[in-house]
């Protein structure tokens, strides 16, 4: 049962890659349909998991052996508990919506079938992420949705600028790649085991240092899958994808893995106060670099990318909270997980009407002419700012109750953070639905069709609803509990003065970006006088410049004067002594000059020399 | 001095003579002579040494058919240019020289280094099988019999080896009698052919002699040595003794 | 008389027949030269034989001189074929196999 949820998009993705144009007609059904069971299948186990009692809802599925060398033994087994659970839903029911909404944004694309062959295969190895039993096979979905992000993300690959992006993607998601084979190496050393089971188990026997270790190598891999500081830089240039692929990688797959890998590894952050704090410190910068980014981008899309990366942020800082704050990470990656999917598919709604245009400087008054895009846009915006009662005020304002629990600095961050949040989407909202119409010439906005529509409202119901209904409905803290642990902070300030403080400062932030954006013209071109913090938002907070500075061009001396020892040292080395070697041979090629005589003389040459050694032996 | 001494002191410097006899001679049947003479000193040397059928084994042998079997190639090969004394490959005389010197001061010195035990003499070993002959006889027919035999099985395999080495394939077929005799008295020569090496300044067999006006006569060699190219000048002596 | 005499006598006969291998390009002179080392070998045996009172190097010494028969048959038989081919003697032009 468990192993066909990952099946299921599997044999999709096998089928429409291998049967070539004979499937182009259907293809994208096939797709959906599997996606849409996987999701079923989700759903009916969900079902009969909270049919049973708490200590029976977790079940294991060995298939087989995969590796067995020795000591080292990997399991092929999978794993479905209450964290695994809410997961599969997020992956398999955002994903199925976004397949829906695929085949009507990727109606007229010639390479449609190739493109659903790739999402049930983003969609699989993040099943199989999910649902592994051990970290060696979580590697294997961790790699595959490197993979399949690769892929999707280059989609485009006509163009220069997606193929770099998807290069990009790819190899920095290796160095945290890095970080996640170090740390299930040191797993295996330090405890004998990778499986999730045996390393909760053994973690206690760990030295603090290896523990602290391991956790910072789980750290560097989390940052890289979910575009944390300072491996964020693939993020905002994943945009080149396909909106749909942008959504499916912000909202259900991909950035989340990053949460989920601190999350399941919980018992190795639970002993390390050093590992928490870094990934708590991980966790803020991002939240502040994201929202810092957002402020002043004027594509769209690029926008609602610094917006997850600060939202990925308030996750990781949640897990790095320790026991007070897994379940509300996981409970915000939720709700993330939908209105940041039915942003992202308003988004690319409206570009869709607007001639794939994504400069919002070219938007204004779309309200009028796309009205379901306007309305589930406008929810979704409602809920990632953290208005009552929408999804995102109940998982926000956890976190920053949770976090001014721990630390001011941290509670004023995600305080401030939050502010922000508020001001970029007001800008967004501003820019695109009101203000006067800035359109292009040519450019005739209409409505998307209702396949595109259907999966934009369902989205919006879930930031409307979703919220309320896994707290009070779905009781969260206690249904996770059992895997990750929860604690209730012990002191902190008052729910009923934080959230009126709160309010304060989203309203504060939005009302300021209403101010700017909304009641005064936009400019069609963005105004260059600008002053440097907007310049350096612009820049992507120069993150590229740093990356460049600090390992491009480095590397690239460092390849340069290797060739260059190469070349002349190592090849001088090796070509000289050949030529030394190959001198001194016709120098003694000489010798052998085919007179006998000649050679009777060395023959005799050694007979005196033994006879020499001989004597002297002797005497 | 008793009488062994004397053999010795006498017949050893004549061998070393020869030896160096040998060397030093520019003409190899000198050489061969300078040997012959060296072999039989040594033979000389056996007797001394109560070795006396090895003495007479080494002059029927040695000097006898060995020495002979030399003089009887040098008589086919002749005079060469390699008889030359001078050195043609750089450094050899000095190195073959220092290494020999080397070598025989190395043995020499090792040799007169060690004490020597008074000689032990052959009687109570001769005695032991009634006499000189039979013990040798014994020793070659009862203990040595199986290296005899092998060496039996040599001399035939060398024999045979060289007469293979020296046999010529028959490129025409024989002539008869008649064809023979036919030649003799209607061909171009009714007298005999000339000898080799008739008027010519060298007399061995491959050397053609010389007619009357100056040109040689192929006729006067041997077939072996007619072939082309293989045919010496009449004054190639000359120029390979400059 | 010191018996090492004869061993001495043969070393320096051996030498010497060392040494006209080495400098002597006629063939037959040189094959005369190793005739003569092998009966420096031969009067070292026989001396060594009465040295030590047995007669097992008389025995070894007569082999050699079978063997030594041999040798000088194939040996000359082989120059002679090679004088027959290259009309020379000299050791020194069978050169061929060098460098």
């Amino acid at each position: 049962m468990i192993a066909a949820l990952i099946g299921l998009p599997l044999v999709g993705a096998t089928v429409l890659l291998l049967g070539g144009r004979r499937t182009n007609a259907w293809g994208h059904f096939l797709a959906v349909a599997m996606s849409a069971g996987s999701f079923l299948l989700g759903a009916f186990l969900f079902i009969q998991m909270v049919g049973k009692s708490e200590e029976e809802r977790e079940v294991g599925q060995h298939l087989f052996d995969w590796i067995a060398v020795g000591a080292f033994q990997i399991p092929f087994g999978l794993h479905l508990d209450q964290l695994s659970i809410v997961f599969v839903l997020l992956i398999t029911g955002v994903g199925t919506l976004i397949h829906i909404y695929s085949i009507g944004y990727m109606e007229h694309d010639p390479n449609r079938r190739r493109f659903f062959a790739y999402l049930n295969l983003f969609v699989a190895a993040m099943l199989l992420l999910v649902l592994a039993d051990n970290y060696f096979l979580l590697y294997v979905g961790w790699e595959g949705v490197g993979l399949a992000s690769y892929l999707l993300i280059s989609f485009y690959q006509q163009k220069p600028s997606a193929a770099t992006a998807g290069k990009k993607a790819f190899i920095v998601n290796r160095v945290g790649d890095v970080g996640l084979s170090l740390a299930i190496i040191l797993m295996f050393v330090t405890f004998g085991t990778v499986t999730f089971e045996g390393v909760n188990a053994a973690a206690e026997s760990g030295s603090p240092s290896t523990i602290t270790w391991i956790g910072l190598a789980l750290l560097l891999a989390a940052c890289g899958k979910s575009a944390q500081f300072p491996l964020q830089s693939w993020l905002l240039d994943a945009m080149e994808g396909p909106t749909p692929v942008s959504a499916l990688i912000h909202a259900a797959t991909m950035v989340t893995a990053g949460v989920y890998l601190i999350v399941r590894a919980h018992a190795i952050f639970d002993l390390s106060e050093t590992a928490r704090t870094a990934v708590v410190i991980v966790g803020a910068i991002t939240l502040l670099l994201g929202a810092f980014i957002g402020t002043a981008k004027d594509d769209i899309k690029k926008g609602l990318a610094g917006s997850t990366m600060s939202q990925i942020g308030y996750m990781v800082l949640a897990a790095g909270l320790g026991p007070v704050g897994y379940v509300f990470a996981i409970f915000h990656l939720l709700t993330h997980g939908m209105f940041k999917a039915g942003l992202f598919l308003g988004a690319g709604s409206v570009m869709h009407g607007m001639h794939d245009d994504v400069n919002m400087r070219h938007y204004g008054a779309l309200r009028i002419m796309m009205k379901i895009t306007y309305a589930t846009f406008g929810l979704g915006f409602l809920a990632i700012i953290g208005v009552p009662p929408f999804a995102g005020f109940w998982s926000k304002d956890e976190i920053i109750y949770v976090a001014f629990s721990q630390s001011l600095i941290i509670g004023l961050a995600t305080l401030l953070g939050a502010g922000v949040t508020a001001f970029y989407m007001t800008r967004m909202m501003a820019m695109t639905f009101f203000g006067e119409a800035r359109w292009e010439d040519d450019v005739h906005p209409h409505e998307s069709p209702a396949v595109m529509t259907i999966p934009m409202i369902v989205l919006a119901l879930g930031s409307v609803f979703g919220g309320m209904a896994m707290l009070f409905v779905g009781d969260i803290e206690h249904w996770l509990e059992p895997v990750t642990g929860f604690a209730k902070p012990e002191h902190s300030v008052s729910h009923s003065v934080l959230i009126p403080i709160t309010l304060a400062v989203v309203l504060g932030g939005a009302l300021f970006a209403w101010l700017r954006y909304g009641r005064r013209p936009v400019p069609v071109v963005a105004p260059t006088d600008v002053r440097f913090l907007t310049r350096a938002a612009r820049a992507d907070a120069y993150g590229d410049a740093l990356n460049e500075a600090a390992f491009m061009r480095p590397g690239q001396y460092l390849t340069r004067s290797l060739t260059w020892f190469d070349s002349k040292a190592i090849d001088g080395l090796v070509s000289g002594l050949a030529a030394s070697i190959g001198g001194l041979s016709a120098r003694a090629q000489r010798l052998q000059n085919g007179y006998a005589r000649s050679y009777a003389v060395t023959m005799l040459g050694g007979a005196v020399l033994i006879a020499l050694i001989l004597l002297l032996v002797r005497l | 001095m008793n009488g062994e001494s004397v053999v010795f002191w006498v017949s050893g410097t004549f061998a070393v003579v020869g030896a160096l006899g040998m060397v030093v001679s520019k003409k190899a049947v000198h050489s061969a002579l300078w040997v012959a003479f060296a072999m039989i000193n040594i033979a000389v040397l056996y007797f001394t040494l109560e070795a006396p059928f090895l003495g007479t084994t080494q002059i029927i042998v040695y000097t006898g058919a060995v020495m002979m079997l030399f003089l009887f190639v040098l008589m086919i090969v002749g005079v060469d240019s390699s008889d030359s004394l001078l050195e043609t490959i750089k450094g050899q005389r000095l190195l073959a020289a220092l290494f020999a010197l080397t070598f025989g001061g190395v043995v020499v010195a090792s040799i007169a280094s060690t004490l020597a035990s008074p000689s032990a003499g052959l009687a109570i070993a001769n005695a032991g099988y009634g006499g000189h002959l039979k013990a040798i006889a014994y020793l070659v027919f009862g203990q040595y019999l199986f290296a005899f035999e092998v060496l039996s099985a040599l001399l035939i395999t060398a024999a045979l080896g060289a007469m293979v080495l020296a046999h010529n394939e028959r490129w025409a077929p024989r002539k008869t009698q008649d064809q023979l005799q036919r030649e003799r008295t209607m061909g171009n020569h009714v007298t005999p052919l000339p000898a080799p090496g008739v008027m010519a300044r060298n007399n061995s067999v491959d050397t053609p002699a010389l007619l009357p006006d100056g040109s040689t006569s192929i006729d006067s060699l041997p077939n072996a040595f007619r072939g082309e190219g293989k045919v010496a000048k009449p004054n190639s002596i000359e120029e390979a003794g400059k | 008389m010191n018996p090492n005499n004869y061993l001495i006598l043969a070393a320096i006969l051996f030498t010497i027949g060392v040494y006209g291998v080495l400098v002597r390009r006629n063939a037959i002179i040189v094959f005369m030269s190793v005739e003569l080392m092998l009966n420096a070998a031969n009067l070292a045996f026989v001396a060594a034989a009465r040295n030590t009172g047995t007669l097992d190097g008389l025995v070894v010494a007569f082999f050699v001189m079978v063997v030594a028969a041999a040798e000088v048959v194939v040996g000359l038989a082989i120059i002679v074929t090679i004088f027959r081919t290259r009309r020379s003697a000299s050791i020194d032009e069978a050169s061929l196999m060098k460098y």
